[in-house]
């Protein structure tokens, strides 16, 4: 009997491996590759785009070594990977540990080390470290990120990883662990703490990025303040609408008054007497923060309390990081100006974005045709092969190229969500939730950098980015998924 | 129980998470559809970016065509210069004491052509990356010269340019030049461009358009620091520059050669046309230059001297010189008596010694008297033209007033081509001044007649002409009645030839009083002033001329042409300060027309010419004066 079944099983490691995603996953690499192809060939170039000496030739190499490593993950038995997950994870933060000890400076970056030829950079692969080990921890018996303790586990688990990326002046790829949030929060994370966190994103960069620029034309109000103090105000609202769903008339009270008072005040500098009309806001927020307080001591309601916190955190946050910048040596605030976008370039401030925007502009609908974008090809956008490729695929394929490509990565994800989701254990779906937070975080920044909506951080394209280290660490990432997932029949047994 | 019952439940509601999570993705993904819409659908202003961004339009210069003479010799070609370019960025660490001493320029000019280029004020276009004009126009020897060091000097190039090559030191006048276009020019015509190419004076001038063809363009592809990368879709989108058409003067060189060599040292102008087609056959003006000091890098400085020179070289002098055309005028008023009936061919007239009339006397000199019109024109006597003038002017029966006299007789000088401009091909002709009614009520008042204006029958006074006008005349008595408009240019390759150039024009004079003014210039040849023209080989017409001037010795003019008939040439021959017609006019117009009806001078001539060469009459150089 029992061999009978393993007779029926033994070739439903083909049958339940997911064809869906691998399907999509080749067609990325294939549109990747004619990127690449796209963003390294030159005009005048004598040596065919298959040639070694070009990177789109290489990355054919890069491609073709990505697939055996895919089929070789796919050979090996889940319950090897999982039960290896600590190892790699140690390995992983040793090797994070000593790459800036043996690291080359590469544009000020030390996070290349060198193996003969070629250079890899261990922050692409460790993603996969750190997302395994989280499983692995997670899927433990009991183990419940609702629970604080636990919770603060997982924190550590993604830090320090990220901290040793950091010292490797890798803050670009360090951030992309904080997509891991993403994980916690469907396996049980508060809302509100993702909210939170979310939130002081938000505030941060919007203060920043708008802090010099004027609120309706009047020079004594800035938009970056004004827009914090709004963001505060709805962001409140909406909490309260939320957890206090006996207490959404009073969420209306506050999104309307506020809003009435924030344009009487706004209106009033403008068209009255220019004065610095945003302390009106700011005191609105106040009495907004200072009411739900006193409503917490009268109900004795611990929802208004935090909401009251929230609020005046919030609040304290924006002023502290405002007052903290101003503080910071004029280079310290220049990279922080520089991770938002803001400056990034000897040529002046967003060069890489507005010639981003040109070339995908220039693409229209249909765009120029396979090698014949003149943007990406005469050099126009910096990082064209690399963090920038997607302004290739803007300006050949157009808007028709753009979407068919964010078309595939959305049904990847969905994809990945889907089949994560259909795991039966915690380890399998952790992992899966991991993958597909990864990619979402890639695709989210790396794209909408390209479009001049986020701050310019410099992480790559999943598949289409020229390089070893990402496809592979990509590869590793999804096909470990892939195989976990072949493997969930086992229930059944 | 009730605890796992709880986390099932929360289990349950955290997989309504995913909706969360899926939800963000699909949002994301949205917004940046949106946004890409927008970027590529919505706004043309990212695909102008885009091209300004990336083609150079790089402007190919077309040939300007070439100028031979009517009997396709060539007189104007283009010949390769060269530019030196620079490429800042490039150019570090050359050994400049060795590239100046190359090129023939102190280490202060290169430093402060260093200086110039990065200037972004005045050199608008700088970039460090791209190739700056660092000299232009190098000679092919100084070309060959730093050619060969060139590689020792990184980050500097040659450009490959074309500038006018004259084969011969002859009619810079008419053939003119080319420079670089000013500010109106670019201005009059949006073909030019800044650092283009015009023609300045000359036909290089008058047939521009013909001549500069149609510029193309390649459309180059340039990377973002300035650099070329080649061209865009190979070329698909070029246009290939259309050269110039190549242009026939009407002009005999040899002609031309003869006349600038006879003028030597005089001033003035020798003008010939064929009168069968107006064709121009040479124009020489004297003082003259020598076209070839005209082009490259010398031209600024060459103009300036020539403009500064007393003597005005520049000055075209057989179309911009207004002069008093002297007695070869009779003819004219001959013919317009004859026309008016004031004379008939027999009409004689006395002359003592000139003109004596109610005090008023104009001169002449010894011959019989009374004489008819013939004899007259054959001696050119002064007093039956202005007995005719007064005649003319005095008949009330025919004209109500001295006024409608007057404009009787502006007419037929205006139908002679004087008074206006006759429309050559060649810019800035003058018009010469043929006065009228309303001129002369001006100047005396409304108190005039025949008498007052008296000396204009002897072609003085207020009478002026260019030697064109004066050849015109010739030429219009050697087709008996008509001319066609004189132009330089015979031919323009590929174009047909302005109808001015080929309709003919008749005067207000019958062919049978041309015949009567021919017979009288056949004896001034034969037995009048014009003797030193005689020739057995063919049968030469003339009129001599001696105009007097406020400025000091009479001019001496000569018209005339040959053979009498089926004519082949008609000329006009204009020396300032000459003296008598027959001193310098006769026989510089006698060796003209050998030389165009034979071929070439006999030895006997070719003495001649010489010692006319040597015959100056101001002092070559820079000193003023007469001899």
């Amino acid at each position: 009997m029992r061999q009978a079944k393993n007779k029926k099983k033994a070739p439903t490691l083909w049958s339940s491996i997911d064809w869906f995603t691998i399907f999509i996953y080749i067609v990325l690499l294939a549109l990747g590759w004619m990127s690449v192809c796209g963003a390294c060939y030159n005009f005048d170039q004598t040596d065919g785009i298959l040639s070694f000496s070009t990177r789109s030739g290489m990355q054919i190499v890069w491609i073709g070594t990505s697939l055996l490593l895919a089929f070789l993950i796919l050979m090996t038995d889940d319950r090897l990977i999982e039960s290896l997950s600590y190892i790699i994870y140690i390995g992983f933060l040793g090797l994070l540990f000593i790459t800036p000890l043996l690291a080359h400076d590469i544009k000020g970056s030390m996070s290349w080390i060198k193996l003969g030829s070629f250079s890899v950079q261990p922050a692409e692969f460790a993603k996969f470290g750190v997302s395994l080990c989280l499983a692995k921890v997670m899927s433990t018996y009991g183990f419940d990120v609702r629970n604080w303790k636990d919770l603060a586990i997982c924190f550590v688990l993604i830090v320090v990883p990220m901290a040793l990326i950091i010292l490797q002046k890798e803050t670009g790829s360090a951030l992309v662990y904080s997509a891991l949030f993403l994980m916690l929060y469907r396996e049980g994370m508060p809302g509100s703490l993702l909210f939170t966190a979310i939130s002081a994103v938000v505030y941060f960069v919007v203060g920043v990025r708008f802090a010099d620029a004027p609120l309706l034309g009047v020079e004594q109000m800035s938009l970056g303040h004004g827009l914090v103090m709004l963001l505060i105000q709805m962001f409140t609202a909406g909490l309260l609408w939320v957890y206090k769903p006996e207490a959404r008339g009073l969420a209306r009270r506050i999104v309307s008054y506020s809003l009435a008072i924030d344009a009487a005040a706004v209106l009033f500098a403008r068209y009255i007497y220019p004065c610095n009309a945003v302390w009106l806001a700011v005191a609105a927020c106040a009495v907004m923060t200072l009411y739900l307080l006193y409503l917490s001591l009268r109900d004795r309601s611990l929802p208004y309390l935090l909401m009251g916190l929230f609020a005046l955190g919030s609040m304290t946050f924006h002023y502290s990081a405002d007052f903290m910048l101003s503080k910071m040596q004029s280079h310290q605030q220049k990279r922080i100006r520089v991770l938002l976008g803001l400056e990034d370039d000897p040529r002046g401030a967003g060069y890489n974005v507005i010639q981003a925007k040109i070339a995908i502009g220039s693409g229209g609908l249909e765009g120029k045709g396979f090698l014949n974008g003149t943007q990406t090809k005469l050099k126009y956008v910096p990082e064209q092969d690399t963090d920038f490729i997607f302004c290739t695929v803007g300006e050949e394929e157009g808007f028709i190229g753009c979407a068919v490509v964010l078309t595939l990565f959305l049904a990847l994800i969905l994809r990945l969500i889907h089949l994560a989701e259909r795991q039966p254990f915690t380890f399998g779906r952790v992992y899966g939730y991991c993958v597909l937070s990864i990619f979402l975080f890639h695709v989210f920044i790396n794209v909408g950098m390209v479009l001049g909506l986020t701050p310019v951080i410099g992480i790559p394209l999943p598949f289409f980015s020229y390089g070893g280290s990402s496809l592979w660490g990509f590869t590793i990432l999804l096909f470990i998924f892939l195989r976990i997932d072949a493997g969930r029949g086992r229930l059944q047994r | 129980m009730d605890e796992k019952k709880g986390t099932l439940k929360a289990n349950y509601e955290l997989a309504g998470r995913k909706y969360v999570i899926g939800g963000a993705a699909v949002a994301i993904i949205v917004c940046y559809l949106i946004r890409l819409f927008t970027l590529q659908l919505m706004s043309e202003d990212f695909k102008q970016s885009a091209d300004s961004n990336a083609f150079l339009k790089r402007i190919q210069y077309p040939a300007r065509g070439a100028i031979t003479d009517r009997n396709g010799k060539l007189l104007v070609y283009n010949q390769p210069a060269y530019d030196v370019m620079v490429i800042m960025s490039e150019q570090e660490g050359i050994d400049t004491l060795d590239l100046c001493e190359s090129l023939g320029i102190t280490r202060d000019w290169y430093e402060r052509r260093m200086v110039e280029i990065k200037d972004t004020t005045r050199n608008k276009g700088y970039s460090g990356f791209t190739q700056q004009l660092f000299m232009s126009q190098l000679s092919t020897e100084e070309f060959s010269r730093f050619q060969e060091k060139l590689f020792r000097f990184p980050g500097f190039y040659i450009q490959k340019r074309s500038i006018r090559r004259y084969n011969y030191p002859y009619a810079a006048h008419i053939l003119g030049d080319v420079g670089e276009v000013g500010p109106k020019d670019i201005e009059a015509d949006s073909y030019y461009r800044s650092g283009d190419y015009i023609g300045k004076l000359g036909v290089e001038r008058s047939y521009e358009v013909a001549l500069r063809g149609e510029k193309g363009k390649e459309v180059l592809l340039r990377d973002a620091r300035g650099r070329i990368k080649g061209r865009y879709q190979n070329g698909k989108f070029d246009e290939a520059p259309v050269p110039g058409h190549n242009i026939t003067m009407s002009i005999d060189i040899n002609l031309q050669a003869l006349g600038e060599r006879l003028m030597k040292g005089k001033k003035g102008s020798i003008v010939a046309i064929e009168p069968s087609t107006g064709e121009v056959l040479c124009m020489v003006s004297s003082p003259t230059y020598d076209p070839r000091i005209m082009v490259g890098r010398q031209r600024g400085k060459s103009q300036k001297a020539l403009a500064a020179d007393p003597h005005k070289p520049l000055l075209n002098r057989a179309i911009m010189g207004q002069y008093p055309p002297g007695s070869t005028f009779k003819t004219s008023q001959a013919l317009t008596f004859l026309q008016e009936g004031i004379i008939t061919p027999q009409t004689a007239y006395p002359c003592n010694h000139g003109f004596h009339f109610r005090g008023l006397k104009v001169g002449c000199h010894g011959h019989g008297s009374p004489l008819p019109l013939v004899p007259a024109i054959a001696t050119s006597c002064n007093g039956y033209f202005c007995w005719g003038l007064y005649y003319m002017f005095g008949n009330r029966k025919k004209y109500p007033t001295v006024q409608d006299a007057m404009t009787t007789w502006k007419d037929y000088m205006v139908s002679m081509g004087f008074g206006y401009k006759l429309g050559i091909d060649l810019p800035s002709e003058s018009r010469g001044m043929i006065p009228n009614a309303q001129y002369y009520d001006k100047a005396y008042r409304n108190d005039w007649s025949g008498l007052t204006v008296i000396s204009i029958s002897i072609g003085q006074g207020e009478v002026n002409l260019t030697p064109l006008q004066i050849a015109n005349l010739g030429a219009t008595i050697a087709n008996r009645g008509y001319y066609i408009v004189p132009h330089v240019v015979k031919e323009v390759q590929g174009l047909p030839l302005d109808t001015l150039y080929t309709k003919p024009r008749r005067t207000l004079v019958d062919r049978r009083h041309y015949e009567t003014v021919v017979q009288g210039m056949r004896q001034a040849v034969v037995g009048g002033t014009c003797r030193v023209a005689n020739t057995s080989l063919y049968e030469v017409c003339g009129k001599t001329g001696t105009a007097q001037n406020t400025h000091g010795q009479d001019h001496s003019v000569f018209m005339g042409f040959a053979p009498r008939e089926k004519p082949k040439i008609a000329i006009c021959v204009y020396v300032e300060n000459g003296s008598w017609g027959a001193t310098y006019g006769v026989p510089i117009g006698a060796l003209m027309m050998e030389q165009y009806i034979m071929g070439k001078l006999s030895e006997a001539s070719e003495a001649k010419a010489k010692s006319f060469e040597n015959k100056h009459l101001y002092k070559l150089g820079n000193e003023t004066g007469e001899e």
